[in-house]
């Protein structure tokens, strides 16, 4: 059978399992819209946490990014992880003994302020919508080089997917579809991955085959490692040494802010500590928390060992070659502008990191505009240079130079050869892991919209029957809203996702943790603080990305600070105000205080729920 | 607060308090030890000493060490700090149930008030 063949076959298959999965699980009720009735078994809820945390940057880019960056790749390795084990043991048991439906909630509770309530709102939209768009672009590109239809009739099937099983089954649909599409998108990842394990060094374990001896052409061990291998070419070509720790930007400070920041932003991503909400009980919460990031481990100890295969496939399978020796990968992915070769003239490929460079990849270029510069360089070529524009300094210029990354974990199957069926196993986890990001994050925009604006602002005396529409009718215009994001990107899509950890590491995590560790901080301190250090990450994220502001380099870090990294400064700024304001003020009421003593009891889950019907409590 | 006049009860009121503090205090030191560990394998070996790190290898493979902690030690450790977490906590949880339902079951009060 033709890959086309295959891709449609598994695609399809997915897809109606989840719809059936939707109709199985629709529910009538908020509860069960908003946190699936409470009854979702530990293992299951870690999946579903598992792949609703996966999304198609873990699953697509994340691997093209270890790939390009070498060690410092690992700072989004241990920067998500990291941030996961915080979440687990600081505010999963404690939201979840809380109870309610979400985290503006808690934080409007907690500090008994709509304000409060309305900050954390719009930073829980904000950090889902960025998020999402991503999720749609990564669709996008899997429908647009496996099935070959348009990118924007392969979101419109995506966006209609989602839009039936989320506003069908609420809550409950997504965590059952998300425990389904775990299966599809880890089982798309190891696969691979073991395969081209066994062909470069003959371990099964991609995790051993990362740390093993290369298979010498007659299936004998040879004696180097694929480690050592890759240092040495990676090395000859002009890139920094893929092991080396330190390199270039990526020195010592920036690695410790970035990974710091994104474990930061990561214990307060608003979709995946909703994920806690779903459980029985604290003992389940805990147990949901190991067996979500055992299942993420699966999938973040793998995807080094991907990396780094795709590294060496990649240089070896075109470095040196000439246009008839060009592998059909490389053809196949040349169509998606994710890799281009812009040749000098020589026909032979050269991929360096040096001013010879002939690779390079489209960005977030117009495709028309793209394609002129292409023939304008062969015009460029066949004339000698008497007419048109070499296009290699342009793209370097623009930093256009390398392929794309995302080409790294769908392509490398291809590079590696293995069978059709696999490469398009590939194509369904990539919109599995994709699909099943968009729909936590349309949930929690849905819940801030229904529950926290209109219900607990907005019209307090709401019907039951009043808030579960507004919730679907949200959902609705959200799904058609990230759509939209798919077709029309906006260009700035990893920048912007900079921005959601960077905001979410200033603003989520500080109050969430004094609000369950601080009995004393009470609602001015935490506004100020929240506003202060959201402001401040903001300000900077914004003057060096869009601006062109200078790093700041505080005298003491020579390549300035990364964005990425600047929450870490946010989240202190936000920790020293709080803590500095609040013994001037007030402290908290006596209910907030019973309250925050609820959350840290472990016993009687339930019952805790009950506090805001029992104003006399 | 209660308002119920009898002594017995803020008493037990009290000693319930007393309970959660406790537990409490053992949360804390439960998590400050784990995130301890998570800060010395993640932070420290991952990043702050990878370069000398790397000096050294796994012994018996390729991966030079401060590479393998950023990309597969780390995460493992995480792994494990989790699990850890959850069969402490959930053992104290435990404990702390049993103490719960002694008090609520009517013990004197003096003596789960009197430490």
């Amino acid at each position: 059978m033709t890959l086309q063949g295959w891709t449609f076959l598994f695609v399809g298959l997915t897809f109606g399992l989840y719809l059936a999965i939707a109709w199985w699980s629709r529910v009538r009720d908020t509860g069960g819209f908003y946190v699936a009735g409470r009854g979702v078994p530990a293992a299951a809820n870690g999946m579903a946490t598992a792949s609703d945390w996966m999304s198609a940057a873990s699953f697509i880019s994340m691997a093209g990014l270890i790939a390009t960056m070498g060690y410092a790749g690992g700072v989004y390795l241990m920067g998500w992880t990291g941030g996961y084990v915080l979440l687990a043991l600081l505010l999963a048991p404690a939201l979840r003994k809380f109870g309610h439906f979400t985290v503006p909630d808690f934080v409007g509770d907690r500090y008994e302020s709509n304000l409060a309530r309305l900050v954390a709102v719009v930073c829980a939209l904000f950090v889902s919508f960025t998020y999402v768009a991503g999720q749609m672009r990564g669709v996008g590109v899997v429908f647009s080089r496996f099935l070959e239809v348009d990118i924007d009739v392969g979101v419109g099937i995506g966006v209609a997917i989602v839009f039936v099983y989320a506003t069908l089954g609420g809550m409950k649909g997504i965590t059952w579809t998300q425990v389904a599409q775990y299966w599809v998108l880890i089982t798309a990842f190891l696969i691979p991955a073991i395969a081209i394990s066994i062909r470069l060094t003959g371990e099964p374990l991609p995790q051993l085959g990362l740390g093993a001896e290369l298979l010498a052409a007659d299936g004998t061990a040879s004696g180097v490692f694929l480690l050592d291998k890759l240092d040495s070419i990676t090395q000859e070509l002009g890139f920094s040494r893929y092991t080396e720790a330190f390199t270039g930007p990526w020195d010592r400070t920036n690695v410790l802010l970035v990974a710091l920041a994104l474990m930061l932003g990561t214990a307060g991503l608003p979709h995946v500590i909703v994920r806690f909400y779903t459980v029985k009980n604290v003992k389940a919460a805990r147990w949901s928390g190991f067996w979500a990031i055992l299942f993420i481990a699966l999938l973040y100890l793998t995807a080094p060992a991907t990396a780094a295969f795709a590294r060496t496939f990649m240089i070896e399978s075109l470095n040196g070659r000439t246009a008839e020796q060009l592998p059909s990968w490389y053809e196949n992915w040349s169509k998606t502008g994710l890799i281009a070769w812009v040749d000098d003239g020589d026909g032979v490929i050269r991929y360096s990191a040096g001013e010879d460079n002939e690779i390079f990849r489209m960005g977030t270029m117009n495709p028309a505009e793209f394609a002129e510069r292409i023939a304008s360089h062969q015009r460029w070529i066949d004339t000698r240079g008497a007419e048109g524009v070499d296009a290699r300094i342009g793209l370097r210029d623009q930093g256009l130079s390398g392929p794309d990354r995302d080409i790294i974990v769908l392509a490398t199957p291809e590079m590696a050869e293995l069978a059709n069926w696999i490469v398009a196993l590939v194509a369904a986890g990539g919109l599995a892991a994709a699909l099943s990001t968009a729909s936590g994050l349309l949930l929690v925009v849905s819940s801030s919209v229904a529950h926290d604006l209109y219900y607990r602002v907005l019209k307090p005396e709401a019907t039951e029957a009043q808030r579960l529409r507004i919730g679907r009718g949200t959902i609705g215009v959200a799904v058609v809203v990230a759509g939209l994001f798919g077709i029309y990107p906006p260009g700035y899509v990893s920048q912007v996702v900079a921005f959601a950890f960077g905001l979410a590491a200033s603003s989520f995590f500080p109050v969430l943790v004094l609000g369950i560790f601080s009995k004393r901080v009470g609602t001015l301190p935490a506004v100020c603080g929240m506003v202060a250090g959201l402001g401040f990450t903001a300000f900077y994220i914004v003057g060096t990305v869009f601006f062109g502001m200078e790093r700041w380099t505080f005298g003491l870090f020579p390549n300035g600070i990364n964005p990425q990294g600047i929450g870490v400064f946010g989240a202190a700024l936000n920790f020293a105000i709080t803590l500095g304001l609040t013994p001037l003020c007030r402290p908290p009421s006596e209910s907030v205080r019973r309250l925050v003593d609820a959350v840290r009891e472990p016993e009687g889950a339930g019952a805790a729920v009950a506090i805001e019907t029992a104003p006399d409590h | 607060m209660s308002s119920d006049p009898r002594i017995t009860a803020t008493d037990r009121h009290e000693a319930e308090h007393a309970c959660l503090r406790r537990y409490w205090r053992t949360n804390l030191a439960v998590v400050a030890v784990l995130l301890a560990i998570w800060a010395f394998v993640g932070l420290g070996c991952g990043v702050l000493l990878a370069d000398r790190l790397n000096e050294f290898r796994l012994p018996g493979t390729g991966y030079p060490l401060g590479f393998w902690f950023a990309q597969q030690g780390s995460i493992a450790t995480f792994v494990l700090i989790v699990l850890a977490y959850c069969l402490i906590m959930n053992r104290v949880d435990r404990r702390h149930h049993d103490e719960l339902a002694r008090l609520r079951a009517g013990t004197p009060a003096s003596e789960s008030s009197s430490r």
